[in-house]
């Protein structure tokens, strides 16, 4: 059939519309540059990358590593004890979130739980486990008595990371669990199950899939976590670490590129099944709303003893994020009390540079926010509202960054980048500079604030901005009027959230970052490395109260300026 | 008040779809043509799925036809976006944008297009005026009723003076008594207006009262066009004549022409039916009965048996089973009459004039 005429029409009306094909133009050579690239040159340096035209000689020399062998299995394993520990407490927490009557503070205590990793830096957790655990551990050693606790190693990483990983299982759990109609179990309550019962037989099949896909993202998270593993794995070495130290330590990049590509494919298998099996399942069983509100259960016998315990759980997580700030106030961490003081904060900035690493920081950060939030609205918009031909070139390779590692992604960089396109010296300006960490930065918070983008535009209708393009806005017009104003709200978070990711972020960051640029990130690591815990503490501390304070800003600022909640309430 | 009134045509219009379960290509418009009077109201009415929306996004520049070519006042316009068409269209959804008053949504087209202040606010507050919002300019569009809305995206098109004026279902939202009188307001303003307005609906009672030509689409293609008489009355197939109000079937063969009228044997029984003129003698051919013509009697053509038997106010409604063909009568104003009840046997029976074949 003639459909040729149709497309040939729309390729003429996109045409007309010179913004729109600039925009896209220019997306796609970003994504292709940025995302696409950097990864098809780890693949070209481990299969040509000895020298003798294609062969695997690279992946089997890295295979033949007893320590790299060891990383893929310490890897997984971890991946897999996070991947199920968190969901399980996450679940929990949503259940009883969700299910049962909670008093208020319990239910604060849920909310300060789930927003911590958010604004905390990656590796907070670990240095508070250090701190409460370790050697001279406050607990292990004044508490308990205990000399010579190793926290360092698998044990480690698992509780840090579960602690770390959990919230996010529990925020998602909650959205699902919300979404199942309670006539459901009220049905089956009526022809006589028992709470237990009902679980089992009914809420329980039905978020299968959630769990599902609540055990792959964080599966996801741990494999590529850097941060973590990097400050208390101690000799237990992931691939991530391991990566990183065949780079800053063995020199030997082509053999971190095949390190990096199997790491990719680890993560990409990963995605894969979440992305294209388990969502739409998910979506299949819980397709309705809630037809009304929940009759939560009241039942001391079951209320008492689960808010008692998610509380305790959540305070202890609260207590590890408050040990940071209180370690840095400590004169000597494990040794000297008190009186507290605010020595290590000044030797912050006196000893250590620290208001250039605050400012690189920030400065780079800032400048990374609004390109992202940008970037991800226009993308959402596209992606959403248009149709065009490279559309679905767009959607996938800015989905497909979320499933990339910061370690990969930063050996692609260095491989990609340090000798310029395909080391032809063209664009060799870029690496070492600003502008490729601030690349780095956009391209590792893209997908949140795409998929933040997508969900909010989902929810518009279609017809509002045809109106105005009937009336006589062109695209640009359309989305600059009517689009970007209707999803203000998530736009300034995105613009935020990209903030928060991009001043917290060290896993690609790292590999990139020359000694003319001080990243707080860095620096942290660095300290923790070294067992300057108390510095390390002091410039976390700054670096939370940033992220915090924009935080509260942005939620000042919604509260007062966000006009898409106005038009919401009176619906 | 329209700068000029501007006709439609379509030449040989197209539109393919793809069924996004079997991926197999179908056409959701198949060779279309039709023309757009200037300054007339046309409906384009079917089921759903017929091809009616397809047909007035393809207007409006939404969709790009794959076959044929729309013309606007004699322009070619397939190529243009829909900004740039002499179009307006008012949205099933009223598509109003949430984050700006009344005001600014009436006066949105006026600034793209760089009229300076004084002009658009003259221009929105008669518009305003004109569909009886006069006083709500400032009101933000979530503080209005359903029917308020309509009336602002009827005013926010209209203060275009668009060429054509496109209505997607604009009332299928709004409750029965409000769809009412919104449609006879709506065909007041047109008038006044004096635009070309093309209007798709499902709702064939809506059609009938609003326009000067009824264009009835069925499976991508027009099935019948003509005044809303002319489609009643002489309905061209089983689907118009079932789309279009009630309507009884009788399947018979032509015995032969009368004087003009058409004498129809039914199973044996000779009928007389006066528009008769397309069918040839001896060909099968199918009596169209409106329930309102339709007679029952204790004398008629044929025997039938009364199943159902129902008081309406207005008419006394009857189902009745000839054979196994169900029949549909109306009688209107009952009161006096005959009123057979369920399980009775009667006679139907009708005036020449008021049955026709197809």
């Amino acid at each position: 059939m003639a459909t040729a005429q149709g497309a040939a029409l729309d390729r003429k009306k996109l045409m007309a519309d010179p913004i729109m094909v600039t925009t896209i133009v220019v997306l796609i050579t970003f994504l292709t540059l940025f995302i696409l690239y950097p990864l098809a040159i780890l693949l070209i340096d481990s299969l040509y990358g000895d020298g003798n035209g294609l062969s695997l000689s690279v992946f089997k020399r890295v295979l033949a590593m007893p320590t790299f062998t060891r990383a893929i299995g310490n890897t997984l394993k971890i991946g897999f004890v996070v991947g199920i520990l968190s969901t399980l407490i996450g679940l929990l927490f949503a259940y009883v979130e969700v299910y049962v009557k909670m008093n208020r503070f319990a239910g604060g205590l849920f909310k300060l739980v789930s927003m911590l990793p958010v604004v905390s830096p990656p590796f907070v957790l670990s240095l508070s486990m250090i701190m409460l655990f370790g050697r001279s551990g406050l607990i292990t050693r004044f508490l308990l008595g205990i000399y010579d606790n190793n926290v360092y190693g698998y044990w480690g990483i698992v509780i840090v990371q579960t602690l770390t990983f959990f919230p996010v299982c529990y925020m998602m759990l909650k959205g699902l669990l919300k979404n199942i109609d309670p006539s459901l179990e009220e049905a089956a309550r009526d022809m006589g199950a028992s709470r237990w019962k009902v679980f089992t037989d009914v809420t329980f099949p039905l978020m299968l899939p959630g769990l599902g896909n609540a055990f792959l993202v964080t599966f996801i998270e741990s494999i590529a976590d850097f941060a973590n593993p990097m400050i208390i794995g101690g000799s237990y070495d992931t691939l991530a670490t391991t990566i990183y130290l065949q780079i800053t330590g063995a020199m030997d990049k082509v053999g971190a590129a095949a390190m990096a590509v199997v790491l990719l494919c680890i993560t990409l298998a990963m995605f894969a099944v979440q992305k294209f099996y388990l969502e739409s399942k998910t979506a299949a069983t819980l397709t309705g709303k809630a037809s009304r509100a929940r009759m939560l259960i009241e039942d001391k016998s079951v209320t008492i003893p689960l808010t008692i315990l998610c509380s305790l759980g959540a305070l202890f997580v609260i207590v590890m994020y408050i040990c940071v700030p209180i370690g840095a106030l400590f004169p000597t961490w494990g040794y000297k009390f008190t009186p507290l003081t605010f020595k290590w904060f000044g030797q912050v900035f006196s000893k250590y540079k620290g208001l250039k690493a605050f400012r690189d920081s920030f400065v780079l950060s800032l400048i990374a926010s609004p390109i992202t939030a940008l970037l991800s609205m226009i993308i959402s918009y596209l992606v959403v509202k248009r149709k065009f031909k490279a559309k679905g070139f767009i959607e996938a390779v800015s989905m497909l960054a979320m499933a990339v590692p910061g370690t990969v992604l930063g050996v692609g960089y260095i491989r990609g980048f340090s000798g310029g396109l395909f080391r032809t010296g063209f664009l060799q300006g870029l690496y070492g500079t600003g502008a490729i960490l601030i690349i780095v930065f956009v391209v590792r918070s893209l997908p949140t604030g795409t998929r933040s983008g997508i969900s909010a535009l989902r929810q518009i209708d279609k017809s509002i901005e045809e109106s105005a393009y009937d009336m006589g806005a062109d695209s640009f017009k359309v989305f600059m009027t009517v689009t970007l104003p209707l999803i203000k709200d998530s736009f300034l978070s995105g613009l935020v959230t990209a903030f928060v990711r991009s001043i917290t972020a060290i896993s690609a960051i790292i590999l990139l970052v020359t000694p003319s640029y001080l990243l707080i990130t860095v620096q942290i690591n660095e300290f923790a490395e070294k067992g300057a815990f108390s510095i390390a503490c002091a410039f976390a501390t700054i670096l939370i109260l940033i992220t915090y304070g924009s935080v509260l800003l942005m939620n000042l600022v919604m509260k007062f300026f966000g006009t898409s909640r106005k038009i919401k309430e009176d619906e | 008040m329209a700068k000029e009134k501007k006709g439609v045509r379509l030449e040989h219009i197209s539109k393919i779809y793809q069924d996004p379960k079997t991926h197999k290509d179908f056409y959701a418009v198949h060779d279309t043509s039709l023309e757009i009077e200037p300054g007339s109201f046309v409906t384009l009415l079917g089921p759903s799925g017929c091809g009616k929306t397809t047909t007035l996004r393809m207007i409006a520049g939404f969709e790009s036809p794959d076959e044929g070519e729309i013309y606007l006042g004699g322009e070619p316009i397939n190529a243009l976006t829909p900004n740039k068409r002499d179009t307006a269209m008012v949205f099933q959804s009223y598509a109003l944008l949430p984050h700006y008053n009344i005001f600014d949504n009436v006066a949105y087209g006026l600034k793209l297009r760089k009229l300076d202040k004084e002009t658009i606010r003259t221009k929105v507050m008669d518009i305003l005026k004109l569909v009886g919002l006069e006083g709500m300019e400032a009101r933000m569009t979530n503080q209005l009723s359903g029917g308020q809305q309509q009336r602002v995206a009827l005013a926010r098109a209209l203060v275009l003076e668009p060429g054509v004026l496109l209505f997607d279902e604009p009332l299928s939202n709004l409750d029965a008594k409000l769809r009412v009188s919104m449609r006879t307001e709506i065909r007041r303003i047109q008038q006044e207006a004096g635009i070309t307005a093309v209007y798709v609906t499902h709702d064939q009672s809506e059609a009938m009262a609003l326009s000067d030509k009824i264009i009835i689409m069925e499976k991508g293609v027009v099935s019948q066009m003509g005044s809303p008489q002319e489609i009643y009355y002489h309905p061209k197939n089983e689907f118009v004549a079932d789309f279009i109000g009630d309507a009884n079937f009788l399947k018979g063969r032509m015995s032969r022409h009368e004087g003009g009228d058409g004498i129809v044997s039914i199973g044996g029984t000779e009928v007389r039916v006066a528009a008769a003129e397309g069918v040839a003698d001896g060909a099968d051919t199918t009596v169209v009965l409106r329930p309102e013509s339709t007679v029952l009697a204790d004398k008629g053509y044929f025997p039938v048996k009364v199943v159902v038997s129902s008081f309406m106010g207005a008419y006394q409604l009857y189902h009745v089973m000839l054979g196994e063909t169900k029949l549909i009568i109306h009688e209107y104003n009952p009161k006096g009459k005959k009123i057979y009840a369920m399980g009775d046997t009667a006679y139907i029976g009708f005036e020449p004039g008021n049955a026709h074949c197809i």
